[in-house]
């Protein structure tokens, strides 16, 4: 028979370990929980400082994104400009970095000798971490005055200017993600289409690639979240006029550009209203990943 | 015809792939070669002067700080959060949730993290533009790469492992600080190796939280600039290309070692478990 105190003993033992198993899963969940706080505290105060101008100020929300006239001293926001030039970069930087880097993402993964692949995909994976402002000095020091030199322009800082930098700036990120799943499409894939006749460079772009589109398009995704954020890197080399761009040499200021430039010295409703940018900026984010989510799961079926 | 098509097709390929590193090898190229002139150890140590001339000690120090406090704060959390979420939560409404929130914030750029930030510590907590106030910023941009890596740690940990101990009468915290966080401690290290290059990178949040004081910070509440910030100043204010690429070597440099020892790390924790 155990003595009745050791019993007691090893009751209270076990109930302190009860008590620290539950009070450590109520800590585990409390630290869960502050990403979603986190979320909130950012959407919330983003948004409640963003459209108070047209909810207390009585600012019109139709003049704000579809005036061209940004002059905070007379009272006039209007961000049209900065949204087509945003937009414009985007899709020119996708024209461009898109099709490079999935070309360089099969070559590695399909093509390439495996030697080569092997130094090759690491680097690249590398540059993916670099410091995004050394894309903008870089092209601040070659690819603006180039573009001064051989296009005749009077000031090399342009949308083409914005457009290479960020395609520049996506190819890493694109390459690496889109080459790791492109790895992952099963052998079984390429020996039946080999099996049924069809060359390797045919297997490559009809079964392969197919195969692989939603990483693809996650890589599409990822670049271009990578470029619509991007913004010292575009401020160095854009220019920042308040035109609505008509060419691709005009000199532009997109979304992100005007939030930096104009944040050090605003306040009061001229500050208001650089917020109302973030929300327009994080509005256009949410909509391309939406749209792009719905071809991605189109394109599946 | 076919023959000709998979030549162009072939052709393509290769092209794209030479543009991609050629251009790549351009722009490292071009920072180290642009910058290795200004490099020595009087640039590395030396205190920053206004009048030129001077070093990148304090920007060093101030990149320091924001990777030291941030990681302080989100590594714990994330740790604990990705626990939460592999070992604890029973699938449902909160933990998509959470899930959701976590994949939310890797979606957001820097600028919005910046402006948040602003509003947030800087001027409602009244921690004015300083390097906590960077630094509480980066905690959340971070806190998604570090949940994330760990959670992935955590799912390669054998669920015989998990059996084994609680079999012997463990506790699921026993279980969990014996036996679970040690096997997946590569991942989790190399999730915050990454953390690091992120923070070292990043620059329009730093640039909206911490200001651009280009002093030796006196302490944490002080403003500073990173070296990104100073990269992007120096381009920005004198088109000093030569200064920003010689920080742009430091800053790949750096990138550079992290990766090396993530790498490093996971591989040799990885022999020594099995």
């Amino acid at each position: 028979m155990p003595n009745p105190s050791e019993v007691k003993q090893k009751n209270k033992s076990n109930r302190l370990k009860y008590i620290m198993e539950f009070i450590s899963e109520k800590l585990f969940l409390i630290c869960a929980l502050i990403s979603v706080l986190s979320l909130f505290l950012i959407i919330g105060f983003v948004f409640f400082k963003g459209s108070n101008p047209f909810i207390a100020d009585g600012y019109s929300f139709i003049d704000f994104i579809f005036g061209s006239d940004w002059i905070p001293s007379e009272d006039k926001y209007g961000i049209f400009p900065m949204i087509v030039a945003s937009i414009y970069a985007t899709i020119g930087a996708l024209v461009i970095g898109v099709p490079i880097g999935l070309l360089t993402a099969i070559f590695l993964s399909e093509i390439a000798p495996k030697p080569i692949a092997k130094i090759i995909s690491p680097a690249v994976q590398l540059l993916a971490g670099i410091p995004s402002v050394l894309y903008g000095v870089f092209g601040l020091a070659i690819i603006v005055p180039f573009l001064q030199n051989n296009l005749g322009l009077v000031k090399g800082q342009s949308l083409i200017a914005v457009i290479l930098v960020l395609a520049i700036m996506m190819l890493p990120t694109i390459v690496t993600v889109a080459e790791t799943a492109i790895r992952a499409v099963p052998k079984t894939y390429r020996e039946g289409s080999l099996a049924l006749g069809a060359s390797p460079i045919g297997t490559i772009f009809k079964v392969v690639v197919p195969a692989a589109k939603s990483g693809i398009m996650a890589a599409i995704v990822l670049g271009l979240g990578r470029a619509i954020g991007e913004t010292m890197a575009v401020i160095l080399v854009a220019g920042n006029s308040l035109i609505i761009p008509t060419s691709i040499t005009d000199s532009v200021r997109p979304l992100t550009t005007n939030i930096a430039l104009e944040m050090g010295y605003a306040y009061g409703t001229h500050q208001e209203m650089l917020f109302a940018t973030g929300i327009v900026l994080f509005s256009f984010i949410l909509i391309l990943n939406f749209v792009l989510a719905k071809i991605s799961s189109k394109g599946g079926k | 015809m076919r023959k000709f098509k998979d030549n162009l097709l072939l052709g393509l390929l290769w092209f794209g792939a030479f543009l991609t590193v050629a251009i790549l090898l351009i722009i490292v190229g071009y920072i180290f070669y642009k910058g290795i002139g200004l490099i020595n150890l009087e640039f590395i140590f030396g205190d920053y002067s206004p009048v030129g001339g001077g070093g990148i000690w304090p920007m060093i120090i101030t990149t320091i700080y924001t990777i030291v406090i941030s990681l302080v704060i989100a590594t714990p959390i994330g740790i604990l959060a990705a626990v939460y979420l592999q070992e604890y939560a029973k699938q449902g409404r909160l933990v998509r949730m959470i899930r959701f929130a976590t994949e939310s914030l890797t979606g957001i750029p820097s600028i919005i993290y910046g402006l948040f930030g602003a509003v947030f510590f800087v001027t409602t907590l009244a921690m004015g533009m300083s390097i906590i106030s960077a630094s509480l910023t980066l905690t959340i941009i971070v806190l998604p790469v570090i949940i994330r890596t760990t959670e992935e740690a955590l799912k390669t940990v054998p669920a015989s492992y998990r059996e084994g101990s609680l079999a012997l009468g463990s506790t699921k915290l026993q279980t969990l600080y014996k036996v679970i966080l040690p096997s997946a401690m590569p991942g989790i290290l190399s999730g915050i190796i990454l953390s690091m290059g992120r923070i070292i990178g990043e620059s329009a949040a730093i640039f909206l939280t911490a200001g651009t004081v280009a002093a030796m910070p006196e302490g944490i509440f002080s403003s500073a600039r990173t070296l990104t910030v100073h990269s992007y100043l120096v381009t920005q204010e004198s088109g000093d290309i030569e200064l920003a690429a010689a920080i742009g070597i430091v800053l790949i440099v750096m990138i550079l070692a992290l990766n090396f020892a993530a790498t490093f790390i996971s591989k040799k924790l990885n022999k020594a478990d099995y």
